[in-house]
């Protein structure tokens, strides 16, 4: 891990006379050691946020079950005073990380209903938001804008990676504005409000539990991911890979898909030619049927399977009948800011860290949710909670 | 040649010139104002991490190669970075110089890949990001390190409202110009560019200026790297998905560099930076939908390059023309 | 016109080192897991790997004539989820909205070989900004993420073949596809327009001089690749279905292919069959890492490896000076 003084002095020299060998025309190839090699980091396990994740699972939330984007589990409400503000008509401003999946247009759509009641009762005057793509230094910009523009009553942020956001987000509390960050963290407590599902702990070990409750043991599973280095989606693996060491399945194996169907279809396939696979665990939804249709064209019994709720998986597992679950990473949490944003410019008190329900939906509430959202498009996100919000449903459907 | 180059940039400034001036009006019609403060330092903010990757990949754009890897070695370096700093104001030189060995070591191989091995550009510099994506993917899941509170200045630190990283960047970008004008490596770099091979003839070591470019390509791409970790605090391999390369080069083309390499230069490549800037700006003043962004991006490079191909067609056209790209593969020579 | 027939001598050679590679990829694969070879899981594969290597076909036009089409993969992701919209689970709809994807791919390449050839855009800024304008627009159209659904019959020909067959079990119609197509290609490039396409990308002047309408049949490549993205599109779609992430990155994958079968960036040689096989050979590659449970992290940095050190291979075998990275089409040396 340490590298000593010496050798970093050298490698200094070496990038001085790489770099000014080519003024000199007389070029020399350096040699020296892979410094980074030995920094291995990103165990993504925190054992102390897995054992709390696990417990909020079976804590009742305060509040009304039909808004389960106003409940909270175990609120520490702090005051807001101090960002009290009169007379409605406030400018909110949002740092958006992207709406590069439907997980994120479907959320963004129900934010923006959200905001469109908020302004026509007055509460918020101007909406503006600002969309990095899903890169931090953009945001970064984006965040540093709004503030340098001194225009924002309150500001709210998503961001696109944890740490990486930290130093602007720290910033931005800093210029005294009110900061209310969602879905994924930052490594600073300085937001007035952070509003989260339970996280991906919990979602992992959801989909991970239902497996071994329902595999025999020493059946084979598949774990199907996105990409690494993603911190909501590196704790959904962690925990199932917890919840997997103590049980007798056998891991196959993980392999990163992009959420594209055809690497998700050509994968299991390969994995069908190979011998058996009885369960498949997803971190996340996308593609979640083309897994299914790989079973269906290698002539192979459904496996045991947990995607996400997006509603091409939920229609599959129906249509198939087969043994699944639909882990859940609250989508209707899109809602909670713009509304936690006019409770502070009134001065109502907030939870410091808003936690939101999050419960997967299971065989028995399958129908309810599909019969819910017959309406809508097949890459949408059965808990989206908008359901009461004046543009339902053409807003979602005709999107 | 410098009095046509000349033409070339200004024509671009002009460019420059008057996409501000739209967006300024455009601007204006919502009752924004993009000349406030608070704009101006967005606009010079997103000027300079496209800023270091485009100068560098104008180097070896002129000599008629291509580098796709600079997202991954702005990534890479920036883990190095903050992992050898480590929170340790000490060992901020060190971590620094780290960062830009690794950097200029990758250029290193980029550039003896297309060189001494004979790969096309195209294919060496994605083979190479791909490598270091696999190593970052298998060694760094997710931001490592930490960058002490000194270092990560570079990354918010502004005098009135030119942030630093814009001042280090036009100043790497003052010196790219002088390179290019007043040293033999930067007149060969033209020289390889133009047609390798009559530069070989008259005395010029390509292999040499190509390694070099590359080597340079490699370094601003270290300092890319450090500019994110000051930002973020922290390395990231994420910073990878961004395909910070497209933009680069989209960069150094908007700004008049040809990529057959062998015309262009760097006072160019700056202004097709703060191109892309303003746009940027501008887009997100006025709440322009992402997607619509994407469109607009795309359609406005292609209308700049039509723009410029179109002069540059129109001057060529009256001088007699050399046959280059294919009389190679038959005579044989080497 | 000896140079016509120097530059068709060229479409017979150069597919060895592909072929070999493929070979050896394949043999590794038998000693991985022989059951890879019986029937029906080797026709699983090839029906896997038929969109690659039909969108490699339509990439070899265009890189032989001198130029690149980095906008295949957008258009791939463009034509499934227009596909989804527009049919909407609606059987009855598939036959004409396949006419309306059809008439989109041809003008989608008809507009990159226009841009391209009329307006003197480098074919490397014109199809990437036409990659970001597909993107950004596909999106407006659908609120950001696909809507509605495939029919059955839609999903026929990348899913579904002539089953019941012995030793293979199915024989799926993307595998007929392929070798339909691939035998098309093959005729295209043995007529007078695919001599003049090899001759227009090895020296256009000569061309343009002994009469060919380089132009034009530049234009014809790209409207060719359009085609083969749609058909790719179709069988993508067909076989796995809508999802917001196809085609991403498919543009760079198909490059590497080609280059891998001994195509040479910049235009004047290579042959169609070998494109073919280097896409085939990269689909093999992917399906080794996988029976060999190769850690999914590592990946990326075997197939930068392997790709380099295939291309250098071919590089030394030729024995030739390194390559131009881009061409365009204006070949103007200073």
């Amino acid at each position: 891990m340490q590298i000593t003084r010496p050798a970093l002095a050298s490698a200094a020299v070496a990038a001085l006379l790489l770099t000014l060998g080519c003024t000199t025309d007389d070029l020399q190839e350096p040699e020296t050691t892979d410094q980074a090699a030995d920094t291995a980091e990103g165990d993504w396990f925190v054992q102390a946020d897995y054992q709390e994740q696990i417990a909020q699972r079976d804590i009742e939330p305060e509040g009304d079950p039909a808004a389960p984007w106003l409940q909270a589990i175990e609120p520490e409400w702090v005051d807001t005073e101090e960002f009290a503000r009169d007379g409605g008509d406030a400018t909110v401003c949002f740092s958006n990380a992207s709406v590069s999946n439907p997980w994120r247009v479907t959320g963004w759509i129900t934010m923006q209903q959200q905001v469109e009641v908020l302004q026509e009762s007055g509460a918020i005057g101007e909406f503006r938001h600002s969309d990095a793509a899903d890169d931090d230094d953009q945001q970064i910009s984006d965040i540093q804008a709004f503030v340098d523009s001194g225009e924002c009553d309150a500001l709210i942020i998503s961001p696109s990676t944890t740490a990486t956001l930290t130093p602007a987000v720290q910033a931005a509390c800093d210029s005294g504005v009110p900061v209310i960050v969602f879905d994924r963290g930052v490594n600073t407590d300085c937001a007035v409000t952070f509003i989260h599902p339970i996280g991906g702990y919990a979602f992992g070990a959801d989909a991970a539990e239902f497996l071994v409750d329902n595999l025999e043991p020493g059946a084979t599973v598949l774990a199907l991911r996105i990409l690494p280095g993603v911190d909501v989606l590196e704790h959904r693996w962690a925990a199932a890979q917890e919840v997997f060491a103590d049980s007798e399945l056998e891991i196959l194996g993980d392999e990163f898909t992009g959420g594209d169907a055809a690497e998700i279809k050509n994968i299991v396939t390969q994995y069908l030619q190979r011998g058996d696979v009885d369960g498949i665990w997803m971190d996340a939804g996308d593609g979640a049927v083309a897994a299914v249709e790989a079973f269906e064209d290698a002539g192979e019994p459904y496996p045991v399977m947990t995607g996400e709720d997006e509603l091409s998986f939920m229609r599959k597992w129906e249509e198939t009948g087969m043994t699944a679950l639909a882990p859940v990473y609250s989508n209707f949490q899109w809602r909670t800011p713009v509304l936690a944003a006019t409770m502070i410019l009134d001065g109502e008190q907030v939870p410091a860290e808003w936690v939101l329900p999050q419960e997967p939906i299971t065989e028995a509430d399958l129908d309810e949710y599909l019969e819910r959202n017959a309406d809508m498009p097949s890459l949408h996100y059965a808990k989206f909670g908008g359901e009461d919000l004046p543009g339902f449903p053409d807003a979602w459907r005709d999107r | 040649m410098s009095a046509r180059r000349l033409d070339t940039t200004a024509l671009i400034y002009l460019a420059l010139a008057g996409i501000v001036a739209l967006g300024g009006v455009a601007v204006a019609v919502r009752g924004g104002n993009l000349f406030s403060t608070a704009n101006l330092v967005d606009m010079l903010t997103r000027t300079s991490l496209t800023g270091f990757l485009a100068i560098g990949m104008t180097l070896v754009i002129l000599c008629r190669s291509l580098d796709l890897s600079v997202g991954y070695t702005a990534a890479l370096s920036s883990l190095v970075a903050a992992t050898t700093m480590d929170g340790d104001p000490d060992r901020i030189v060190l971590g620094a110089a780290a960062a830009l060995l690794i950097a200029g070591l990758i250029g290193a191989a980029n550039g003896a890949i297309v060189a001494f091995l004979g790969v096309n550009p195209f294919i060496a510099t994605l083979g190479v990001g791909l490598i270091i994506k696999g190593y970052l993917d298998t060694e760094y899941q997710g931001p490592a390190g930490l960058v002490p509170t000194a270092f990560q200045q570079f990354g918010y630190t502004r005098i009135a409202f030119v942030p630093v990283s814009t001042i280090v960047m036009l100043v790497l970008a003052a010196a790219g110009i002088w390179f290019l004008r007043s040293t033999r490596t930067g007149h060969h770099m033209y020289a390889v560019g133009g047609d390798s091979d009559i530069a070989r003839m008259s005395g010029v070591r390509t292999e040499r200026v190509l390694m070099c470019a590359h080597i340079l390509c490699g370094v601003l791409a270290g300092v890319a790297g450090l500019l994110l970790a000051a930002r973020f605090g922290t390395g990231s391999a994420e910073s990878y998905t961004n395909l910070y390369e497209l933009d680069a080069i989209a960069a150094v083309v908007l700004g008049g560099t040809l990529l057959l390499g062998g015309r262009g230069g760097v006072a160019g490549t700056v202004a097709g930076v703060a191109i892309l800037a303003v746009l940027d700006t501008v887009f997100n003043v006025m709440q322009v939908n992402p997607f619509a962004k994407d469109v607009l991006r795309g359609a406005i490079i292609i209308a700049a390059v039509a723009v410029y191909a179109r002069r540059q067609l129109s001057r060529t056209a009256r001088r007699p023309r050399f046959a280059d790209a294919g009389t190679a593969a038959e005579t044989g020579r080497s | 016109m000896s140079r016509l027939r120097t530059a068709a001598s060229a479409l017979s050679g150069g597919t060895g080192p592909v072929i070999a590679l493929l070979a050896l990829v394949f043999a590794a694969i038998a000693v991985a897991n022989p059951g890879f070879f019986e029937g029906p899981s080797l026709m699983a594969f090839l029906k896997q790997a038929a969109p690659l290597v039909i969108l490699a076909a339509g990439q070899y036009f265009v890189i032989v004539s001198g130029n690149f089409d980095l906008s295949v993969g957008a258009l791939v992701g463009a034509q499934v989820v227009i596909a989804a919209r527009l049919i909407d689970g609606e059987e009855s709809r598939t036959l004409p909205v396949l006419g309306v994807m059809l008439l989109f791919g041809l003008a989608v390449g008809l507009a990159n070989g226009l841009i391209t050839t009329a307006l003197k855009v480098q074919s490397f800024i014109t199809t990437l900004g036409m990659m970001l304008v597909l993107y950004g627009a596909i999106r407006l159209w659908t609120g950001g993420a696909p809507t509605g659904g495939l029919s059955e019959a839609f999903r026929g020909p990348g899913r579904r073949g002539i089953d019941g067959l012995p030793l293979i079990g199915q024989l799926p119609w993307a595998l007929l596809a392929m070798i339909g197509l691939g035998a098309a290609a093959v005729w295209l490039m043995r007529t007078r327009f695919g001599r003049i396409l090899v001759a227009t990308g090895d020296n256009d002047l000569a061309a343009e001089r002994s009469g060919a309408r380089i132009d034009t049949v530049r234009t014809a490549a790209f409207v060719l690749s359009g085609l083969s993205a749609t058909i790719a599109g179709v069988l993508i779609g067909g076989y796995a279905g809508v999802s917001a992430q196809v085609g991403e990155g498919m543009e760079f994958t198909v490059i590497t292919a080609v280059v891998l079968g001994g195509v040479v960036l910049g235009g004047g040689r290579g042959s169609v069959v070998a494109a073919m096989a280097g896409a085939l050979a990269i689909e093999a590659l992917f399906a080794l890492f996988n029976q060999l449970a190769l850690p999914s992290t590592l990946r990326p940095s075997v197939q930068g490896l392997i790709i380099i050190a295939a291309v250098a291979y071919a590089a030394k075998r030729s024995a030739r000076r390194p390559v131009p990275a881009i061409a365009t089409t204006t070949t103007d040396p200073s």
